[in-house]
């Protein structure tokens, strides 16, 4: 008791005047902030993450939640967040763990990036009017077309394409796997991305056989752990994602608490009950990148050459080179995953201090493999922080084929980005397997805010290519004549390739 | 703005420059005197086996001993000589303008299928990004690019295109936005066999520039047309496709349209985009694409910009403005206007 009690993370509040004691605060809060004593509401707000459940079921609007109400001594170097720190591991002598992404204070290169548009030299495009094409093809594309013209009008076309993910727009959902989250959230995505002509990954954790009727629109992941894998879950999916690794934990595997670890979680995933999954931090038969050859050509052998295969890697300083390296292994896409990334579980030192921004990432990664000609060989898939369809628009004008999002389809089904994943206690019913949190969220309602916020984002995103006089997606990637950065420094300019404002 | 006029005689019979100058003209409507430029086919038979390059030098001091010395580096010059002008009025000879007739040779490019085309593709490449002071604008065989700043009828004057006869012409009347004033930004654009010219703005140039620089193009004109000629040259010569089909890569149907395809046309078309999404062009335009054995017009896949066609036996006008074609054959036959996106081919039937 050294230490003893340190300051309040969250104050929360109730005003009395405004309260009905109906009680829904006590219900609905999994982490017992809440109770109700001699007809008055009581709170320890030591409990609170800041989920906002509660005020989100408040009739009254009468519950009020203050961060950090107690003062540090302010120091720059010395920050709150730095001393709370160190107490946590003095008394515990452990790495920390965190939930979602990365905490540092970088800057946000897309929020130094604008985007263009057409003014009188050339008319922009109104995308009621005018046909506006999105639809992306994701899988290996023939450097070149070998047709044979015969006499007369004869043509014959000796080129056979691979197989190909068609979305009907660039925005797919991420890996999160059942277990990190709940079946009931990955059931709304699911639901989404099925009718918006779209697709999610399945994450590591094996795919539950609720998800069947949407397994053509299912990534399904292979990642060190081999969780849920068996030749029956390869080919369900309608592409197949190696995981080498994750932007918000470069270098290390997947984490899922064995609190998380209920009966049904155990079935998919093929582990036993209540056990800590901790997939390896390297595949043990990926030591190089023949290895990783190998286990591509093994998954397309399996599922007969009819799906494509994706190998998601962090953002890490070498990015570049080792998506070339991939390009070459038969791949069909490359996920780079940045390190914005989000995650149910991770060490908070390599959430906030491993790895790149997916901007510089993408840029590098298309540059290489346009430097080597095989471009076409991969799609590249950005994720890592894509906040809006300006983000999208952005990467995709950098070079990025599509997107990837995650605790973007997260926060429009209630996620609070509280960073409490690991506990099972989301209040929400996202990222808990407790059957009665769970149930909170309903499937259905929460699919159509999921496809909502991805058709919200892809009018958006219509709409600035209008702008920019394009009507085809084909047009806006890689093209990052419209882009300019502002306020970037030289060295980024060059690494992004784009040009600073008024040049 | 700019206006665009092209025609082809389908049995090769000779026109002299006369007639598409004042076609060119009647377009002062669309440019604004600061470009304007011919590319003629056939007009140098004396010397059809051999390429020639038109280079425009600052000083025939420094960089003509430079581009020179590459040339006999790669290959032998048989003929050259300076292009003869005629200075007037409003144009004053800034660049001199030369013109090589070079026999690469192809001994020293044995990795290539096609030696010579290679060669003086890089040469092109070469001088235009390393060489100050000099530019080669005009690199075929049997093919002459006349261009400068200036009204149509001006520069016709001041090179007197009618002076020279070929079975294919384009011209451009050009009112420039990117590099006012400059002759190297005159169309047409040329590379080995191909010439562009072209009315709009490429939104996509961005995305067609670096698809066409990881092939080993350098795009260093600062304008948006020169990666027309290099897609036209990579997806023609290098991929072998018909110019229908090249046009089709730079601006195909729309996926609608592509469902509504028989199998194998769908197929096709399918093939298409996703091998060439890259080269697919976006933005308003209308463009004709010149080569030894056709003329190709085409305009984006909406229409922003127009694109008028003529036919008489056996010519084939392709033009900004139905006036233009009128102006240079008051007995056109049949004038039609193409859809969005639709190439109008026309080819040498001998």
């Amino acid at each position: 008791m050294i230490i003893g009690s340190r300051p309040l993370k969250f104050q929360v509040s109730v005003d009395h005047d405004q309260c009905m004691l109906c009680g829904r605060c006590v219900d609905n809060c999994s982490y017992n902030v809440f109770r109700m004593e001699d007809e008055k509401i009581k709170v320890n707000s030591r409990n609170c993450v800041a989920c906002h459940r509660c005020l989100s079921q408040c009739p009254r609007d009468a519950i009020m939640i203050t961060e950090r109400p107690c003062d540090y001594r302010n120091h720059p170097l010395w920050t709150d967040r730095i001393r709370e720190n160190i107490y946590k591991q003095a008394e515990s002598g452990k790495i920390l763990s965190g939930g979602m992404g990365n905490t540092g204070d970088y800057p946000i290169i897309f929020d130094r990036i604008v985007l263009d548009a057409c003014q009188v030299t050339n008319p922009s495009i109104d995308p009621l009017r005018e046909p506006m094409e999105l639809r992306t093809y994701i899988g290996k594309k023939p450097k070149q077309l070998d047709i044979t013209y015969g006499p007369g009008n004869d043509v014959q076309l000796n080129t056979k394409l691979g197989p190909n993910l068609k979305l009907e727009t660039p925005i797919m959902i991420g890996h999160m796997s059942y277990g990190a989250i709940s079946l009931n959230a990955q059931m709304a995505m699911a639901k989404a991305v099925s009718r918006i002509g779209s697709f999610m990954g399945t994450g590591e954790g094996g795919l539950h056989e609720g998800l069947y009727p949407y397994q053509n629109h299912m990534i399904v992941q292979i990642a060190s752990g081999r969780f849920g894998v068996d030749v029956d879950y390869l080919n369900r999916g309608a592409a197949i994602e190696i995981k080498i690794g994750q932007g918000a934990k470069p270098g290390i595997g997947g984490h899922l608490p064995g609190e998380k670890v209920c009966a049904d979680v155990s079935c998919t995933r093929m582990i036993p009950e209540g056990s800590d999954a901790i997939s390896p931090a390297p595949h043990h038969d990926i030591y190089s990148i023949e290895d990783l050859k190998q286990l591509v050509l093994s998954l397309k052998e399996a599922t007969e050459h009819k799906k494509p295969v994706f190998v998601k890697i962090a953002a890490v300083h070498n990015v570049a080179a080792i998506a070339a390296g991939i390009a070459r292994s038969g791949a069909d896409a490359v996920v780079i995953d940045g390190f914005k990334g989000g995650t149910g579980a991770a060490p908070a030192v390599f959430r906030d201090h491993v790895g790149i921004p997916i901007e510089a990432a993408v840029a590098a990664v298309d540059s290489k493999l346009r430097q080597q000609g095989i471009r076409n060989e991969v799609s590249i898939i950005a994720s890592g922080g894509i906040r809006h369809s300006a983000d999208v628009t952005k990467a995709i004008c950098l070079g990025a084929d599509a997107v990837y999002i995650g605790t973007a389809a997260l926060v429009a089904i209630g996620c609070r980005v509280c960073g409490t994943c690991y506990r099972n206690l989301c209040a929400w019913g996202i990222a808990t397997q407790q059957p009665n949190l769970v149930a909170r969220l309903n499937t259905d309602e929460a699919s159509v805010n999921v496809e909502n916020l991805i058709h919200a984002w892809t009018l958006e995103l219509a709409e600035l290519m209008g702008a920019a006089g394009i009507n085809s997606i084909e047009s806006l990637r890689g093209n990052r004549d419209r882009l300019r950065g502002y306020m970037l420094d030289e060295q980024m300019l060059n690494v992004l390739d784009i040009k600073p404002v008024g040049a | 703005m700019c206006g665009i006029i092209g025609v082809i005689d389908k049995t090769r019979e000779k026109m002299d420059g006369s007639a598409i100058r004042e076609a060119l003209a009647i377009m002062d409507e669309r440019g604004n005197g600061e470009g304007a430029g011919y590319a003629v086919y056939g007009v140098y038979p004396d010397y059809a086996d051999l390429y020639a390059i038109h280079v425009f030098y600052d000083n025939i001091a420094e960089p003509k001993e430079k581009v020179e010395g590459l040339l006999e580096t790669w290959g032998m010059i048989e003929h050259d000589e300076e292009i003869p002008t005629h200075e007037s009025g409003r144009i004053k000879k800034v660049h001199i303008p030369w013109r090589y007739f070079f026999r690469p040779n192809r001994k020293l490019m044995p990795q290539s299928d096609t030696p010579e085309d290679d060669i003086v593709t890089n040469l092109v490449m070469t001088v235009n990004t390393t060489i100050n002071g000099a530019l080669i604008f005009s690199s075929g065989k049997n093919i002459g690019v006349f261009k400068a700043s200036g009204w149509p009828e001006e520069v016709a004057d001041f090179y007197r295109v009618e002076d020279y006869e070929g079975y294919l012409w384009i011209a451009h009347n050009r009112y420039p936005t990117n590099t006012a004033g400059w002759w190297g930004g005159a169309h047409p654009f040329n590379l080995l066999n191909w010439s562009v010219v072209h009315n709009g703005e490429i939104t996509s140039y961005g995305t067609n520039r670096r698809y066409i620089e990881s092939f080993g193009y350098l795009c260093k004109m600062f304008t948006d047309t020169e990666v027309v000629a290099y897609l036209m040259d990579l997806l023609a010569r290098k991929h072998k496709l018909s110019p229908e089909h090249a046009v089709r890569a730079l601006a195909p149907p729309f996926w609608e349209e592509i469902e509504r395809m028989e199998p194998s046309e769908q197929e096709l078309n399918t093939a298409m985009r996703l091998t060439y999404g890259q080269a697919m062009m976006n933005g308003p335009f209308a463009i004709a694409v010149a080569s030894h054995d056709s003329l190709v017009g085409f305009s984006d896949r909406i229409k922003l910009r127009p694109l008028v066609v003529g036919e008489h036996d056996q010519r084939l006008y392709i033009s900004s403005e139905e006036a233009a074609i009128r102006t240079m054959d008051p007995a056109v036959k049949k004038i039609s206007m193409p859809r969005a996106g639709q190439p109008i081919v026309g080819r040498v039937v001998a």
